[in-house]
C-alpha cells in the first residue's frame, strides 16, 4: 500500500495569501472603475438621441437611407488604396457606439486606465495563487468547487484582458466583470473553501485536464457573452424608447449612453457565443469519453451530464434563433441568457442541490 | 443574416433590391406562408369532391411537412428538448437509482403514481421525450435532404450576377482608371481566382463567391447529429452490461451464467458475448491517511491475468478506475470493491464444513460491511441430523465503537479488522426455488443460537478468533486472512465508435459552419462619360461578418495595382449618383468593425 503524496501545506498557505491579496487589488480596481463611471457621468453627450431623432427629421425618404462609414483601410504602405464604404442593412438602427465608461471625460479615462492596470496586477496575483494551489496538490487546480471558482474567475479575467490586448472594444465591461469576480472570489474563500487535497480515483485521468479546462474556459467566455447580451437588452430598450419619442431616466441615460450601440453589443455577444459553441460541444464529448472510461458508459443522464446537454441545446437554440425570421434580436438574446443560466445552474445548482456521480470531495 | 435571405416578409429590401444576387447565400429553409384552401375550386359531383379532397389532403400534408421542416419548428422542438430533459435531472430515475425511486414513491403517495403515469421516473425513455427527439430528427432529416440538393445546385451553378446598384451593398469601393473595362475585368477575375473565389464574367461585371465550406460544414454537422443518434440507438438495441463480483484468487469467463446480474438491449443475443476469461490476482486500494479528507480513496487497482477466446495466451493487466480492460467489443471496468473475510465453520466433531472467503457488501465510505455466511450442506448438528447454518456477518476494516452496542469502521483500510457474527440453524430456504439474495439471510425457517442464559449468541471476532456454538453444535472461526474483492462491470456497446466519429465530424462541421463566412464580391467596370473606366467593387456577406469590408479593401487594392486611379477630373465624379454615400457621416454600419 503506497501512501498518497502528502500535500504541501506551505504552498497551499502561500496560495491562500495570494488569493486574498488579489481580492484586495481587485477591490482597488473596483473603486477605480467606480471613479471612472462617476467622472464619466459629467459628460452630457446624448449621441443616441441625436442619431435617432436627426434621422426622423430628414423625412420619410431619407429615413430609410442607412448611414455609411468610410474605412481607412489597412494602414499599409499601399498608396491611394481605394476606400471602402460600408453601410448597414436597411431597417437597422444606426446609432454610434458610446465612448466607454469614462464618457469622454479625461479624468474618467485616467481612472479607467488605472482600473485596467490594477486588474492586470490583480489577475497576475490571482493566477499565481491558482498556480501555487496547483503545485501544492501536484495536480490541476480544479478538484473541488473552491478550486473551480478561483480558476474560473482567473480565466474569465484572462479572457477579458486578452480581448483588450487584441484591441477589442471591451473596456466598458470592466466594472461588471470586476464586481462579479469579487463576488465569485468572496464566495470561494468563505463558503466553498476546501483545504488542498488529492483526488479520488475517478478523477485520475488526463481527460480531467482536457474536459475540465475546456469547461472552465467555455464558462468564462459564455460569461463574457452573457454580460454583453444583458447590456444589449438594456441598450436596445433604451434606443427603442428614444426612437419612439420617449424620454429615458437620467441614470439610464448616463449609463447607457456610454456603452456601445445595441447593434454592436448584439454582434459582439453573437461572436463570443458562436466562437465557444464548438468548444463547448467538444467539452461535452470529452466528458462522455471520460465517462466511458471511468464509469463504463458514455452517457448516463447523470444530472451534470443532463445539464451540460441542456446548456448545449439552449445555445443551439440561440444560434438557430439568429437564423430564424422573427426570432432575431431580443428574443434570441433572451434565449442566450437562458442558456447561460443553464450553464450557471450546472455549475452551482447541480453541485449543491442535486446529488449525482459528479459530486466529489466536499462539494 | 439580414440581407441574405430570400422571401422574408420582414426584409423586403433584401429580395427587392438585390434580387438574385442576394439569394441563397445560405441554404436555410424559406419561411412558408400560412395555409389557405389547397383544394381550389370544386367541380360538382362525386369526382369533383374526390379530386378536391385529394388536393386538399396533399396540400395539408405538404403544409404540415413544410412546417415540420421549417427553422421555426426546429427551434421550438429544440427548446422542448431542453425543457424535457430537465425533470429527469431533478426527479430520481429508475435507470440510475431504483432505490431512490422507491423511496420517493414511499414518501409521496400522491405524486408517485402521477409521476409514474407521466413516465417521470424514466424520462429519457418515456414516450413524450422520445416523441420530441424523434420529431426533431425527422425534422432534421427533412431539412438536410433538400438543403443538400440545393447546395449541390449552388455548387454546380455559378455565383449570381451583379445587382444593378452596387452602392447599395454593405461594402463598396469605387475609383476611375485609364485601363480599359475588359482589362479591369480580366485583372479582377485573376485576382479573385487567386484568392480562391469562384469567379466568372457576367456581362459588365465579375461575379465571385467564396466560403462554400461554411455550408458544407453546416450540413456535415447536421448529418453527424443523425449519425450520432443512429449509433446511439444501435448501441441501445445491441448493448449488454453485466456485473460480476470476484474475490482475489477467483476468476470469470464471459458467459451469461457467470454473471451476478445482466442487462441487455432488445436485439442482443447471447452469441454476441465476446469470449474471454480473466482471474483476479490482487486488488489494491489506498486511502488518504491524514487531513480533512482522511479516508478518501486515492487509488484502486485490480491486477488480473486474462486470455482472449477459449484458449488464448494468458496476459497480465492492471485495471484501474479510468482504465478498463478492452477485449474486442467488450470492456471490463472496475466499479466497486470490498472485503471478503475468510471464515471456517466446523461441525460438532470438529470437521471443517465450510472454509472460504465471504464477500461482504460495503455500507459506507469506511467500508463498514454486512453480509451473510451460508453453510448449505455437509453440516450435521450435535444429534447427527443434517441441517443448514446461517450467520449474519458484520465487518469493519478499522474497528471503532469499543464498549458500545454498535461498532463501525473509522477507516477504509485493513488496520484493525473485526468480524461480528451471530448464528442461525434450520433451513436457509434456498430450496424453495425463489432466487435468494446472497448477502441476506432468510431466517423465517431458522432458529437463532442462544447462549446458556438464553441471550442471543454473538461475538466480535478478531482474526484468528473462534466463536463456539452452544451444545456442541460446532464453531465458526474468523481466519487470519481477509481477502479483498472487486466488482467488475463488463459492457459491450456496439456503435460507440460511430458515435465518436459522428461527434468529431460534428465539431469540425460546426467549426466550419461558425467560423467560415460565405460572401460574394462583384467587380463592375464600365466606360464612364469622359472615356475613363469606372471601377466599382462591392461585397455581400452575413451581417455578423466583420471581415467583409477589410477583405474588400484588400481585393480592391490588388485590382487597383493593375488598374491604377486616373487623375481626378473635378468635383463631378462619374459613377456617382444620388446614392453615393457621404463619407463624412461617421456612424455605426452593419458589418463594420468598430474599435
Ligand atoms: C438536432 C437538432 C439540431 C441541432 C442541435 C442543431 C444545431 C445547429 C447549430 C448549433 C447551428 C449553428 C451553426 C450555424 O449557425 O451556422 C445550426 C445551424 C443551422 N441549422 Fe440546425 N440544428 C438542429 C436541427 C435543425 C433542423 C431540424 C433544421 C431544419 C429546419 C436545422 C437547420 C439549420 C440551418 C439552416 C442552420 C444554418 C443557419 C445559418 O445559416 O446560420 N437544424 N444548427
Amino acid at each position: 500500500m503506497t501512501l498518497a503524496t502528502a500535500t504541501n501545506e506551505h504552498l497551499a498557505h502561500i496560495s491562500n495569501v495570494l488569493i486574498y491579496s488579489s481580492m484586495a487589488v481587485y477591490t482597488l480596481a473596483f473603486f477605480a472603475h467606480i471613479a471612472e463611471w462617476l467622472f464619466g457621468s459629467r459628460s452630457k453627450v446624448a449621441r443616441t438621441a441625436q442619431a435617432l431623432t436627426a434621422k426622423g427629421e430628414q423625412g420619410a425618404g431619407a429615413a430609410t437611407a442607412p448611414a455609411v462609414t468610410v474605412q481607412t483601410a489597412g494602414g499599409t504602405a499601399v498608396l491611394e488604396r481605394p476606400k471602402v464604404v460600408t453601410r448597414s442593412a436597411a431597417g437597422a438602427r444606426d446609432v454610434p457606439d458610446g465612448p466607454g465608461a469614462h464618457g469622454g471625460d479625461e479624468q474618467g479615462d485616467l481612472y479607467g486606465r488605472i482600473a485596467v492596470s490594477l486588474t492586470v496586477v490583480a489577475w497576475a496575483v490571482e493566477a499565481a495563487g491558482v498556480l501555487a494551489r496547483a503545485l501544492s496538490v501536484e495536480r490541476a487546480p480544479w478538484g473541488n468547487m473552491y478550486e473551480f471558482n478561483i480558476t474560473f474567475s482567473t480565466v474569465a479575467v484572462g479572457v477579458y484582458l486578452a480581448l483588450l490586448a487584441l484591441k477589442k472594444n471591451v473596456r466598458w465591461m470592466g466594472l461588471f466583470l470586476v464586481t462579479t469576480v469579487l463576488l465569485d472570489l468572496g464566495l470561494a474563500v468563505t463558503v466553498l473553501y476546501t483545504a488542498s487535497d488529492q483526488l479520488v480515483p475517478a478523477l485520475h485521468s488526463y481527460w480531467l485536464y482536457i474536459h475540465v479546462s475546456t469547461a472552465i474556459l467555455c464558462g468564462a467566455i459564455f460569461y463574457v457573452g452573457a454580460v454583453s447580451t444583458l447590456l444589449y437588452l438594456f441598450k436596445d430598450s433604451y434606443e427603442n424608447k428614444l426612437a419612439g419619442g420617449g424620454k429615458p431616466g437620467r441614470f439610464a441615460t448616463s449609463v447607457l449612453e456610454r456603452l456601445p450601440a445595441s447593434a454592436s453589443l448584439d454582434k459582439f455577444s453573437y461572436r463570443v457565443n458562436a466562437a465557444v459553441f464548438p468548444l463547448w460541444t467538444f467539452t461535452i464529448i470529452a466528458g462522455a469519453i471520460w465517462a466511458g472510461d471511468a464509469w463504463g458508459r458514455y452517457w448516463g443522464w447523470d444530472p451534470k451530464e443532463t445539464w451540460a446537454f441542456i446548456t448545449w441545446v439552449a445555445y443551439a437554440c440561440y444560434l438557430h434563433a439568429r437564423a430564424t425570421a422573427g426570432w432575431k434580436g431580443r428574443k434570441a438574446a433572451y434565449i442566450a441568457l437562458i442558456a447561460f443560466a443553464c450553464w450557471l445552474f450546472n455549475y452551482y445548482g447541480v453541485n449543491i442541490f442535486v446529488s449525482g456521480k459528479h459530486s466529489y470531495a466536499g462539494v | 443574416m439580414s440581407t441574405t435571405d430570400t422571401g422574408k416578409t420582414t426584409e423586403p429590401d433584401a429580395a427587392g433590391e438585390l434580387g438574385a444576387a442576394g439569394s441563397q447565400l445560405s441554404t436555410a429553409p424559406v419561411e412558408t406562408a400560412m395555409p389557405g384552401s389547397f383544394g381550389g375550386s370544386r367541380t360538382p359531383g362525386a369526382i369533383g369532391w374526390i379530386t378536391w379532397t385529394g388536393r386538399e389532403i396533399v396540400g395539408w400534408a405538404r403544409w404540415f411537412w413544410r412546417q415540420l421542416t421549417s427553422m421555426r419548428v426546429a427551434l421550438i422542438l429544440l427548446f422542448l428538448l431542453s425543457l424535457g430533459a430537465i425533470p429527469g435531472s431533478l426527479i430520481p430515475q429508475s435507470g440510475t437509482d431504483a432505490q431512490k425511486v422507491a423511496d420517493f414513491k414511499d414518501r409521496h403517495s400522491l405524486l408517485g403514481p402521477v409521476y409514474d403515469k407521466l413516465g417521470l421516473f424514466h424520462v429519457y425513455s418515456s414516450v413524450w421525450f422520445s416523441a420530441i427527439y424523434i420529431l426533431l430528427f425527422v425534422s432534421l432529416i427533412g431539412c438536410i435532404v433538400p438543403r443538400t440538393w440545393q447546395f449541390v445546385g449552388q455548387l454546380r451553378g455559378r455565383p449570381p450576377g451583379a445587382p444593378k446598384r452596387l452602392t447599395r451593398l454593405p461594402a463598396y469601393a469605387t475609383w476611375r482608371t485609364e485601363s480599359a473595362p475588359e482589362e479591369v475585368r480580366e485583372a479582377a477575375l485573376k485576382v479573385l481566382k487567386q484568392r480562391r473565389f469562384r469567379a466568372h464574367l457576367d456581362g459588365d461585371a465579375v461575379a465571385a463567391e467564396k466560403g462554400y465550406l461554411r455550408e458544407t460544414g453546416n450540413l456535415l454537422f447536421h448529418i453527424a447529429l443523425v449519425v450520432m443518434l443512429v449509433a446511439f440507438a444501435w448501441g441501445q438495441l445491441f448493448k449488454s452490461e453485466g456485473n460480476k463480483l470476484i474475490v482475489e484468487g477467483g476468476g470469470f469467463s464471459n458467459t451469461l451464467l457467470q454473471y451476478d446480474d445482466f442487462k441487455s438491449g432488445n436485439l442482443f443475443s447471447n452469441d454476441d458475448l465476446t469470449p474471454f476469461s480473466f482471474d483476479l490476482k490482487n486488488f489494491t486500494g489506498t486511502y488518504e491517511r491524514t487531513g480533512p479528507n482522511k479516508g478518501t480513496p486515492r487509488t484502486y487497482q485490480a491486477e488480473v491475468t486474462y486470455s482472449e477466446g477459449a484458449y488464448g495466451k494468458p496476459r497480465k493487466k492492471t485495471i484501474k478506475v479510468n482504465e478498463p480492460l478492452e477485449i474486442g467489443d467488450s470492456k471490463v471496468y472496475l466499479v466497486s470493491h470490498g472485503y471478503a473475510p475468510v471464515v471456517t465453520v466446523r461441525d460438532g466433531k470438529g470437521e471443517v464444513v465450510f472454509h472460504q472467503p465471504v464477500p461482504l457488501l460495503p455500507l459506507d465510505a469506511n467500508v463498514t460491511s454486512q453480509g451473510a455466511i451460508k453453510v448449505m450442506d455437509g453440516y450435521r448438528n450435535a444429534q447427527g441430523r443434517s441441517e443448514q447454518l446461517g450467520f449474519s456477518a458484520f465487518f469493519v476494516p478499522t474497528f471503532a465503537g469499543a464498549g458500545k452496542g454498535t461498532m463501525f469502521s473509522q477507516f477504509p483500510a485493513l488496520d484493525f479488522p473485526v468480524l461480528a457474527v451471530s448464528g442461525f440453524h434450520g433451513s436457509l430456504g434456498v430450496d424453495s426455488g425463489l432466487p435468494q439474495n446472497v448477502y441476506q439471510l432468510d431466517t423465517s425457517k431458522m432458529k437463532q443460537f442462544k447462549d446458556a442464559k438464553g441471550a442471543i449468541l454473538k461475538a466480535r471476532l478478531l482474526p484468528g478468533e473462534t466463536m463456539k456454538l452452544p451444545d456442541g453444535a460446532g464453531s465458526i472461526t474468523f481466519d487470519k486472512d481477509v481477502k479483498e474483492w472487486a466488482g467488475f462491470q463488463v459492457t459491450q456497446q456496439p456503435g460507440s465508435d460511430w458515435a465518436l466519429v459522428g461527434a468529431f465530424v460534428a465539431i469540425f462541421g460546426l467549426a466550419g459552419s461558425l467560423f467560415i463566412q460565405r460572401r460574394r464580391v462583384w467587380v463592375r467596370a464600365t466606360p464612364g462619360t469622359d472615356g475613363v473606366t469606372v471601377v466599382e467593387m462591392a461585397g455581400l456577406g452575413r451581417s455578423e461578418s466583420a471581415k467583409l469590408p477589410e477583405e474588400l479593401g484588400d481585393l480592391a487594392a490588388l485590382v487597383h495595382e493593375q488598374a491604377p486611379s486616373a487623375p481626378e477630373p473635378g468635383p463631378d465624379t462619374p459613377g456617382s449618383d444620388q446614392d453615393t454615400p457621404d463619407p463624412h457621416a461617421v456612424s455605426a454600419a452593419e458589418g463594420a468593425e468598430k474599435q
